[in-house]
């Protein structure tokens, strides 16, 4: 009964959240709803027994990213930008039209389809008697340590590029 | 026990925020923040099958979003610095030439 309500709370504060982040004027007030719904998310990832997920959501999102985010916004010095506002109202109207058939059509697949498939290795009493962090470490320095590499890779070059890009001559 | 369905359409809901948020604002950074919106919306349908299939490799696959999300929000950022610096403007109407 517990984990219900917590579900319905967190889901509802996410969605709320979520709306604001998109209805805001101020990009600021974006940001910081933004990360609110990222701590909703990291509960909600709590709830699914995923503790290591919800710890890394609150580290490198709500910490590392919207960091990074909210000093651009600094950066930018947007006081006169604030007010950017669609004047095309076709497109408003466009856009809401179609996030809604993009919903309909999200939940027809998930109506029409058997959510089911086949079961792995790792039922929730297995995952919490060797230790959720544990499981993950080993299948990510075991299964998939080709990915995880490239992934470092793909980190540094983001780093070189945003670097080269931030410069201001190139 | 909240059953899957819940999660997915709890994870259809925020995609969907994230896409209408994309189409309706002009403002480049907050475009950003909606793509972040809908990363996470697949990142709750990855760590919610992996729950329901008793199976780790949706936790892992979750990092692997977050690391290209890290990526392309720092990436995408500084591209948003170096046509601010040459155009003094953030709004994605404005930015419509290639090279001027």
């Amino acid at each position: 009964m517990l984990e219900e309500i917590l579900f319905v709370v967190l889901a509802a504060g996410t969605v709320i959240t979520a709306l604001l982040v998109i209805l805001q004027r101020n990009p600021v007030a974006s940001a910081i709803f933004l990360i609110m719904t990222l701590f909703s998310l990291a509960g909600i990832y709590l709830l699914l027994e995923a503790p290591f997920i919800a710890a890394i959501q609150v580290l490198v999102y709500a910490g590392a990213i919207m960091v990074l985010f909210l000093f651009v916004i600094m950066l930018l010095n947007l006081e006169k930008e604030q007010k950017i506002i669609t004047r095309n109202r076709l497109q408003k109207i466009f856009g809401v039209f179609l996030g809604i058939v993009l919903l309909m059509q999200i939940g027809m697949v998930f109506h029409s389809i058997l959510l089911t498939g086949e079961k792995g290795f790792f039922p929730p009493d297995k995952v919490a008697a060797l230790g959720n962090t544990e499981v993950v470490a080993r299948l990510l320095f075991t299964d998939f340590l080709l990915p995880f590499e490239i992934t470092s890779v793909l980190l540094l070059v983001a780093i070189i590029g945003a670097i080269i890009l931030a410069k201001r001559e190139i | 026990m909240v059953p899957l369905s819940a999660y997915l359409v709890l994870s259809g809901i925020l995609f969907t925020i994230g896409v209408i948020g994309f189409l309706i604002r002009r403002n480049t950074i907050v475009l950003f923040m909606s793509i972040e919106l809908m990363l996470n919306a697949a990142n709750l349908a990855f760590v919610a099958f992996s729950r329901h299939l008793n199976s780790m490799d949706g936790q892992i696959f979750v990092f692997f979003v977050m690391t290209v999300a890290a990526a392309e929000a720092a990436v995408g950022l500084a591209i948003i610095m170096a046509i601010f610096r040459t155009k003094e403007t953030v709004n994605a109407d404005e930015i419509n030439l290639m090279k001027w």
